[in-house]
């Protein structure tokens, strides 16, 4: 079975789902022609022709728009934001149109359509090329947020996403592209949405963590009873897995590398607290990063949550 | 023989746009130097080729007037008079940076210099552009704003929009396209439903020009006559500048797209070699003098780079400033 990495992954998801299925149409900014700016779409274009690898201009609003007017044809278009910090001109078509259609139409139609953009930090480049604003979406009804955290989960999601009737953000965290490489097997393998794994048992603390905060957080949590759980689908999110968890091991660690207010943790303490407060030996803590943009560089490291600072958190609520 | 740049400038002046082309080849080349060596992060976005326009654009500006510009800004910093080492130190991520190293190559700024930003997001800067020009106007204050862009931002929503605030309101604005053909790897004409992108200024009433921005000359008359008319009419003005970067979008940029005959032949119009050229036809600086000063210009680069290496890291504790928390 091949060794990929994530950027190999997500090219042989597409490249499968368009073989499939001619109705998967790819478009973005420099997606075609020149294969994209991580080279996740590379090699596709010479494949699939211009028809199907659609180079856009520089417009996310109209990268969006028009997929949803694609959509709602019966076409299953992958729109590529560049980058994450890109999407904001986009929002409109995303949270007033893609979000509302099978609802305004009363489920006449839906709106198959995927979002893929690059996400988060720890490339070294500031603010915009490494933000981590999820929650926005996790508070849209109608959308959903998938964060894969490795390359064979990555290729699983991405066919769930693309055959998925409704508008799913699909964010592809930048720091992973080619820092992990996993057995990828070639064909069909689907890996379900709203479905969280399980990617350590454990019974005496639960860490839940998604994206590139994983790999940090497997290294924390070593020599720790820690249950770890990545829920590969934010909204609509696995509740069932993270509260029987949380049940039996009484203590919650949440890490993100979004910042702190707001974040989605916010989200699941929240809801912890309302279902399973009784189970608790200790109070719910989320490690994130702080309320300020993503800085250049060296601060960086000290921006998002390190190994350090979470094996920390995951020690303190352990002797609680 | 009468010159004929002198007609235009005297020699000092002249000279001082030579030096600020050289200077900020010199800049550009040397951080592509300090990114291979890993003391440059994230993405770097280089000048070299299009030099005539930021400088001959600066010079045409006065001094008061804002510039807004995108993300391969660092020459449009610097030739305003942003000091190198302080950019320099400022692309390391360094605390003496000009915005204490938090900023980085895209977001270069110093109000105090009336350059009021780079905007990494495409496009970003239009509308801005448009609401100083609307203060500056508002407070009958001498000053307009030089909006700068990629051919690439053209198809974004906040191009149309600015541009159609700009003239509704008749605000002085002049707006300067760098078109350098390519939006990262995807050609103008790929993008672009017309091309021609000045000829997008009559979409919304307002007088465009395209001209030869390989030419410091051209680029400093034409927007030298802008900036008159901008400030005279107090309306919107566009100049489309035809140029080519000689690097790829960014460093990280494979740069496949484009054939090397291609490359090869805007080199050979390389703006800096080409008013060597008229310089020393035209007896304003012999080959000597010019050798003087790029090798100056090459040692202020050096000190910048030394500077940078031997500044200080941003103390942990800056993530929590500059914002409320």
């Amino acid at each position: 079975m091949p060794q990929l990495n994530m950027v190999q992954a997500i090219n042989l998801a597409l490249r499968e789902e368009m073989e499939r299925d001619d109705r998967v149409v790819l478009l973005g900014e420099d997606v075609g022609k020149d294969g994209g700016v991580f080279r996740v779409t590379e090699g596709l274009f010479d494949r699939f022709g211009a028809e199907r690898l659609i180079d856009t201009p520089l417009s996310e609003s109209a990268i969006v728009g028009a997929a949803v007017g694609m959509a709602v044809y019966g076409l299953l278009p992958v729109a590529e934001i560049q980058f994450m910090g890109f999407v904001y001109s986009a929002f409109d078509q995303i949270f007033a149109h893609a979000a509302r259609l099978r609802s305004r139409s009363r489920s006449r139609f839906t709106v198959p359509l995927v979002v893929r953009a690059p996400y988060g930090g720890g490339i070294k480049a500031p603010e915009l090329h490494e933000e981590s604003t999820e929650a926005f979406f996790c508070h849209m009804p109608g959308v959903k947020v998938v964060i894969p955290s490795g390359p064979y989960v990555a290729k699983g999601l991405l066919v769930s996403a693309i055959r998925d009737p409704d508008p799913v953000i699909f964010l592809e965290p930048t720091r992973l592209y080619r820092l992990i490489k996993e057995e990828v097997p070639e064909g069909e393998y689907a890996v379900p949405l709203g479905k969280a794994r399980i990617v350590r048992e454990g019974s005496k603390v639960t860490v839940v963590a998604w994206g590139s905060m994983l790999e940090r957080v497997m290294k924390a949590v070593e020599g720790y009873d820690a249950e770890v759980i990545d829920p590969l689908t934010l909204s609509p999110f696995d509740w069932e897995t993270l509260l029987a968890s949380v049940r039996e091991t009484g203590r919650l660690v949440i890490v993100h590398e979004a910042q702190f207010t707001g974040g989605f943790g916010a989200e699941i303490a929240a809801t912890v607290a309302q279902e399973a407060i009784l189970y608790l030996r200790a109070p719910v803590v989320r490690v994130a990063s702080p309320d300020v943009h993503v800085p250049l560089a060296k601060l960086v490291e000290h921006y998002l949550p390190s190994v350090e600072r979470i094996r920390g958190t995951v020690d303190e609520v352990m002797k609680y | 023989m009468d010159s004929k740049l002198r007609a235009i400038l005297p020699d000092q002046e002249l000279l001082k746009l030579y030096q600020q082309m050289v200077l900020s080849r010199e800049f550009e080349e040397s951080c592509a130097e300090q990114y291979t060596k890993g003391h440059i992060t994230g993405f770097l976005h280089l000048y070299s080729g299009q030099e005539a326009v930021a400088v001959g654009a600066t010079a045409g500006l006065h001094k008061d007037d804002y510039i807004l510009s995108a993300y391969r800004e660092h020459a449009q910093a610097i030739v305003r008079g942003a000091d190198p080492k302080r950019v320099m130190a400022e692309l390391f991520g360094k605390a003496t940076g000009i915005c204490k190293g938090k900023g980085g190559s895209m977001h270069l700024f110093d109000p105090g210099l009336s350059f009021m930003g780079g905007y990494a997001i495409v496009g970003g800067q239009f509308p801005i552009a448009v609401g100083l020009a609307f203060a500056a106007k508002y407070r009958k204050e001498d000053r307009i704003s030089a909006c700068f862009f990629g051919d690439g931002a053209v198809n974004q929503g906040t191009f149309h929009e600015g541009l159609n605030w700009a003239r509704l309101w008749n605000l002085p604005v002049l707006f300067v396209c760098e078109n350098n053909f390519y939006g990262i790897g995807t050609e103008v004409h790929r993008s672009s439903a017309l091309a021609d992108i000045h000829k997008r200024a009559c979409g919304y009433d307002i007088p465009a020009v395209r001209i030869d921005g390989m030419d410091v000359m051209a680029v400093y008359e034409a927007v030298k006559w802008g900036v008159d008319w901008v400030r005279e009419n107090s309306r919107p003005y566009l100049i489309e500048a035809m140029t080519y970067r000689f690097r790829g979008h960014s460093m990280a940029d494979p740069g496949k797209y484009r054939s090397a005959a291609e490359v090869e032949l805007w080199k050979a119009r390389d703006p800096i070699v080409g008013f060597a050229k008229r310089l020393a036809d035209e007896r304003i600086a012999t080959g000597e003098q010019l050798e003087v000063i790029r090798e100056k210009a090459a040692a202020i680069v050096q000190e910048a780079v030394k500077f940078a290496e031997e500044s200080p890291w941003p103390e942990d504790d800056e993530v929590y400033k500059d914002i409320y928390v």
